[in-house]
């Protein structure tokens, strides 16, 4: 069941989104900095910012005037989310091996 | 990382119901541990020819190419016919073999009846904070859309297909 609108792998396979995002990693940044270090516009961090925002990867807050944006600390729930689908999906499989009608050496 | 849901956190849980006596479900997962891996988890360069999974404590699982290149990608710690199988999980979160026993995590899978020919599977993946700092991880996961997107993704269409 999806919890976010958008897929986190999908919203980093953009490699402004990616470099934003490494940038957040390295320490939280307020969205004139990130312009400031980064070849695109103010108004193109903010959207950027907004889609990993949806995709779950960052969080923000109010900081007097300006919002400070960081990566979303709970890291592994993204690990976890997809090695629970991973392995959701090999049990079905393995449901339709084992219901199979017996083999002939069994 | 929060510490209220640490248990939750670091713990990737799946179960399911299949019908077939225990002895037989505990088989099926570990000699046809081959059709239960979908193929297209591929580490190797190759295609893969099947997967191997060695029945006893100390046991690999791996992977073997169409070329005879293997990939090791598990070790059995625990091997308790019909009632519960360990093994490792020496795969990093960008999809590269881990080599530092010490950031792996390990899968559980119990298998219980609940009649003479109904089998319930619990499979536990644990102590995945193992693995390290998660976002480091998620970092380098997705450089190209060569790492989990592109598995996640041929995962899914392998299970579309069979509806």
């Amino acid at each position: 069941m999806p919890t976010y609108q958008v897929d986190p792998w999908t919203a980093l396979g953009d490699p402004t989104r990616k470099a934003i995002f490494e940038r957040l990693v390295d320490r939280p940044h307020a969205v004139v900095e990130l312009a400031r270090e980064l070849p695109v516009s103010r108004p193109a961090v903010s959207q950027h910012l907004r889609v990993l925002k949806d995709a779950g990867l960052v969080i923000d807050r109010p900081v007097g005037t300006r919002r400070i944006y960081q990566v979303e600390p709970d890291g592994l729930a993204a690990l976890r989310a997809d090695l629970e689908r991973f392995w959701g999906k090999a049990l079905i499989a393995y449901k339709a091996v084992v219901e199979q009608p017996a083999k002939e050496d069994e | 990382m929060s510490s209220h849901s640490q248990a939750t956190a670091t713990t990737a849980r799946s179960a399911i119901v299949v019908e077939a006596p225990i002895e037989r479900a505990f088989r099926v997962f570990t000699e046809d541990f081959d059709r239960v891996k979908p193929r297209e988890h591929n580490m190797l360069a190759v295609e893969i020819a099947e997967t191997v999974f060695e029945p006893r404590v100390g046991g690999r699982v791996y992977d073997r190419g169409v070329d005879g290149s293997e990939c090791q990608w598990a070790r059995v710690l625990a091997f308790e016919p019909p009632n519960r199988v360990v093994f490792s999980w020496d795969i990093s979160p960008h999809w590269q073999i881990e080599t530092d026993r010490e950031r792996t995590s390990e899968v559980e899978v119990r298998f219980i009846a609940e009649s003479g020919d109904r089998t319930r599977v619990v499979l536990e993946h644990r102590n995945l904070d193992r693995h390290g700092d998660g976002w480091e991880g998620l970092r380098e996961g997705v450089h190209g859309n060569q790492g989990w997107p592109l598995y996640l993704q041929r995962f899914a269409a392998l299970f579309e297909q069979e509806g």
